[in-house]
């Protein structure tokens, strides 16, 4: 490991001068996209599209290639969950009721205390064109505090906390004996006690107050949500489910995404009245949940169409990171426009967590850059640069040097 | 008890069929006929009826024909007509190659700027067995009782109005092999279905296909039977496999010894009706008592067919050394491997699964799950492919059984990226071709050829692309998906979904 470090540091100082990439096609942003274009980068950030190549610059030739801002998987395992079936390399994955605090709240857990910039997934994910993460919770009634990092190995997060997830349907109502609707009830009175815990902390302190449902870290994670600083992501796939989750947001004046979102497309016009995003997999077309088996194999489309901005992400998966251009893929082939499917993991999340800066190469952006061989969608293509925030990133992962000592097997 | 043996021979007949166009009744019919025709009835019961040829696959006479023209045609077997022309009539391919007249009365598919394939086949599925929704109520896939559940099938698990089979059908996938899951060393047999929603199991059968046995090793069974005492490590599972074999053995001498011994007496009561017959004083040779059959044990029965060759065998293995020790077990107790499954280690070992002829069903990239699959690269198909192992890009998923085309292509990609050459042809074989014969149906589907059944799939765009849809999908020589009516809703999703209001 310390030699793979030794690499990447000294790929870092290689890295420092400015970058042009000359004679690309390049999305600029959704909706930009520039044929025989440069992208210029130096001091971490873009410099500027179709600018004047700086002296000194390393020059990256760009013909037949496409450029864009890295992908951001806004709700990914990568960093928390090394090997899925292994509880101790995997942080932040709840069942329905903590076995600690037998408490489905785990609203204080923080996503940054569980991240681990070296997990294997991380060069895996970043190899496959992805350059920022939010780690998310999962599970629980309130899964905790997630956090975004880039994928260049940084054990400083981008943000942090970047949102606070909430379940509801079965992890949540798994918390409340099966009932959906206590499981909102749970959320309210959470949202309650964090409030007036907010208003009279000393008499909460004095213990002096009538007794609260969550633990104290709980109710303090829980006000940036009140204060609207971060949002409430609510994973809901069944159509009541997304419903209560827009009544909560609404009688409590929170900013809420809703994620997971099966039959959030039935509700489109709803979604984007409220200006609640969505966070969904638009491959995940199977009726596999009773509760919400309404699945619509063009969800992504409808959505955007009736304006509701749409994130596409693996929900939670680590080794699976890569994967994402490929969901974007199948939602363009399902209706949803090229330039959505780019916005989708890219500007999209990043409003959506606060990431300023990144998500577009305009100028003045951070440089989170990916050269790919043909268009990112495409499952042919593949990322051959990967700059992130102006430094060009080690492809090299366990699964590249595996394939290296096989490349050629010892005699028999 | 008349032909109690005279079908000894059947214990040697139940392996694939050479391909004998045989003309079916009258179409469509419900097929209840009980599903165990291999030689299980033969003990208690007599002959069992013949096991249904392979040769049906390729022939209904009711089947209409329909033409392709003008299309990008992709045979899996090398050869590729641009701007050509499929005919497809009474469910088997008539004619592929350049453009030419289409037959009279034929329904003819313009397939200008389509790509036409052999239908998708999935050596690796469970749809139908952990069927959606999941419920209390579903869930057929692993008899976790006991390491070794021969007896099962995932025939009597499987439903047919599984609302998955429409999907993988509107994903180009026109058959698959359906398995009992991983949790046991010996999960049961599996079931080779045609990918069409039906009213039974046995409706949706691959006519003809052989048996075959899933089996797994490694993680599963460990984590399925450790906490209950049953089998902790790799240690037992090695040898629960050969001592279940071992038992097999005896099952299967035992079963030998008593068609022999039927054998001699039924010919000295043949030759003691013959004196019988001869003689006038109306005495008869007195009679002998037959031997004792063998009682039937369903799970014996399963293990000794895989030992005479009947039953093929699917291993889910994902370590290389692992695959050797089942190599080693097979070596050891006299039976071959058809295929192992998942596989992520099979390149450390390519040139061990080469020699023996063992193919691989793997995935494009899926890796890192659990410790097993830690060392899962993008390269295993190509480097696997490279050193002439057949290869399969499978499932293992209703989500992935969509895009089997994709996963092809990512596969492909990552070989030619890593310098390992992976055209076309080859990466389409990974997914109709080599499929086929890892099923055992190879000789009557998985290419383009005449004579061979009419799965087919049109795609909107070449097969390898993100964007590509199957537009048109033919199987057995019937339209069972157009993308422009829709796919079909399964009897769950009626009336209570708006798959079912869009496509009415």
């Amino acid at each position: 490991m310390r030699a793979l470090l030794v690499v990447l540091a000294a790929a870092r100082v290689a890295s420092a001068e400015p970058i042009a990439i000359v004679g690309a096609k390049v999305c600029v942003k959704p909706g930009q996209v520039l044929d025989s274009a440069s992208v210029v980068i130096d001091k971490g950030k873009i410099v500027g599209v179709n600018v004047a190549t700086p002296a000194g610059a390393r020059v990256i030739d760009g013909k037949g290639k496409f450029v864009t801002a890295g992908f951001i998987d806004g709700v990914s395992g990568v960093g928390l969950v090394g090997i899925d079936l292994e509880p101790s390399v995997v942080d932040g994955r709840f069942g329905p009721i903590d076995p600690v605090h037998e408490d489905p709240v785990h609203a204080s857990y923080e996503a940054r205390d569980g991240f681990d910039p070296r997990a294997v997934a991380v060069p895996v994910a970043r190899g496959g064109g992805i350059t920022a993460v939010v780690a998310a919770p999962l599970g629980g009634l309130v899964s905790g505090r997630s956090a975004a990092y880039a994928l260049d190995g940084s054990a400083t997060p981008l943000r942090a906390p970047t949102a606070m997830h909430v379940e509801l349907g079965a992890s949540g109502s798994g918390a409340t004996g099966g009932s959906r609707g206590l499981g909102v009830q749970l959320l309210r009175e959470l949202l309650d006690d964090a409030r007036a815990f907010a208003k009279d902390r000393a008499s909460y302190e004095r213990n002096a107050k009538r007794r609260m449902i969550a633990d104290r870290l709980d109710l303090d994670a829980l006000q940036p949500v009140l204060r609207r600083q971060i949002p409430l992501v609510i994973e809901a796939e069944a159509e009541a489910d997304i419903r209560a989750a827009l009544r909560v947001a609404a009688d409590y004046k929170l900013d809420i995404a809703i994620a997971g979102a099966t039959e959030a497309w039935r509700l489109a016009p709803e979604l984007a009245k409220a200006k609640v995003p969505v966070i969904l997999d638009p491959t995940a077309n199977l009726p596999a949940n009773l509760a919400a088996s309404d699945v619509n194999d063009e969800a992504a489309a409808v959505l955007a169409k009736a304006g509701v901005r749409v994130a596409i992400s693996t929900l939670g998966s680590a080794g699976g990171a890569r994967t994402l251009r490929q969901l974007a893929g199948n939602a363009v082939a399902r209706g949803l426009t090229w330039d959505q499917a780019i916005a989708a993991m890219t500007t999209v999340p990043a409003a959506l967590y606060g990431l300023k800066g990144r998500g577009t190469l305009e100028k003045g952006s951070v440089a989170d850059v990916v050269v790919w061989s043909g268009d990112p969608l495409e499952t042919t293509t593949a990322a051959e640069v990967v700059i992130i925030g102006g430094v060009v990133q080690s492809l090299e992962s366990h699964q590249t040097r595996l394939f290296e000592r096989y490349r050629v097997l010892p005699p028999r | 008890m008349r032909s109690v043996f005279a079908s000894a021979c059947l214990l040697l007949a139940c392996g694939p069929r050479a391909v004998k166009v045989t003309v079916k009744p009258e179409d469509p019919k419900l097929d209840i006929s009980p599903p165990w025709v291999d030689p299980e009835t033969f003990w208690i019961r007599g002959a069992p009826p013949p096991a249904r040829p392979l040769s049906d696959a390729v022939s209904d006479p009711n089947a209409p024909t329909i033409v392709i023209k003008n299309a990008t045609i992709m045979t899996a077997t090398g050869a590729r007509y641009d701007g050509g022309m499929i005919v497809i009539e009474k469910g088997a391919i008539k004619y592929v190659g350049a453009d030419a007249p289409a037959p009279a009365g034929a329904t003819v598919v313009d397939g200008k700027g389509k790509f036409v394939t052999p239908g998708v086949i999935d050596a690796h599925s469970h749809i139908g067995v952990f069927s959606v929704p999941v419920g209390k109520g579903n869930g057929e896939g692993n008899e976790a009782i006991a390491p070794v559940t021969a007896q099962v099938r995932a025939e009597y698990g499987y439903w047919p109005q599984d609302p998955q089979v429409a999907r993988a059908l509107a994903g180009g996938v026109t058959a698959a092999l359906i398995l009992p899951g991983s949790a046991n060393l010996v999960g049961g047999r599996g079931y080779t279905v045609v990918m069409k929603p039906a009213r039974t199991a046995r409706e949706a059968a691959f006519p003809g296909a052989p048996q075959t046995v899933k089996m797994a090793c490694g993680e599963n069974p460990k984590r399925t039977y450790g906490d209950k005492g049953v089998l902790q490590t790799r240690m037992h599972e090695y040898a629960a496999f050969r001592m279940a074999f071992a038992e097999a053995q005896v099952y299967a001498a035992k079963q030998a010894a008593y068609v022999k011994a039927r054998t001699i007496w039924e010919q000295r009561r043949k030759r003691a009706l013959e004196l019988d017959a001869k003689r006038t004083d109306g005495k008869t040779v007195p009679g002998e008592p037959g031997p004792e059959p063998v009682p039937l044990d369903l799970r014996l029965e399963t293990l000794a067919g895989v030992l005479r060759g009947d039953v093929l065998v699917q291993i889910h293995c994902y370590r290389a050394d692992e695959m050797a020790q089942m190599i080693a077990i097979a070596d050891e107790m006299g039976f071959r491997i058809r295929s192992f499954h998942h596989a992520l280690e099979a390149y450390k070992i390519r040139d061990l699964l080469a020699a023996k002829g063992i193919a691989v069903n793997t995935w494009a990239d899926w890796w890192g799950f659990k410790l097993e699959a830690y060392d899962g690269i993008m390269e295993n198909a190509a480097l696997l492919t490279d050193s002439k192992v057949r290869v399969t890009i499978h499932s293992d998923s209703a989500i992935g059984i969509q895009r089997l085309n994709q996963e092809a292509g990512k596969a492909m990609a990552a070989g030619n990226r890593a310098g390992i050459k992976i055209d076309e042809n080859t990466a389409l074989r990974w997914i109709t071709a080599n499929p086929a014969s890892v099923l055992g149906i190879d000789s009557v589907t998985g290419t383009l050829e005449v004579g061979k059944r009419g799965d087919v799939v049109m795609w909107s765009a070449s097969p390898f692309s993100v964007y590509a849809r199957a537009e048109l999908v033919i199987v057995g020589g019937r339209v069972a998906y157009e993308k422009q009516k829709g796919m079909q809703p399964s009897d769950y999703e009626l009336g209570a979904s708006s798959l079912d209001r869009r496509t009415r």
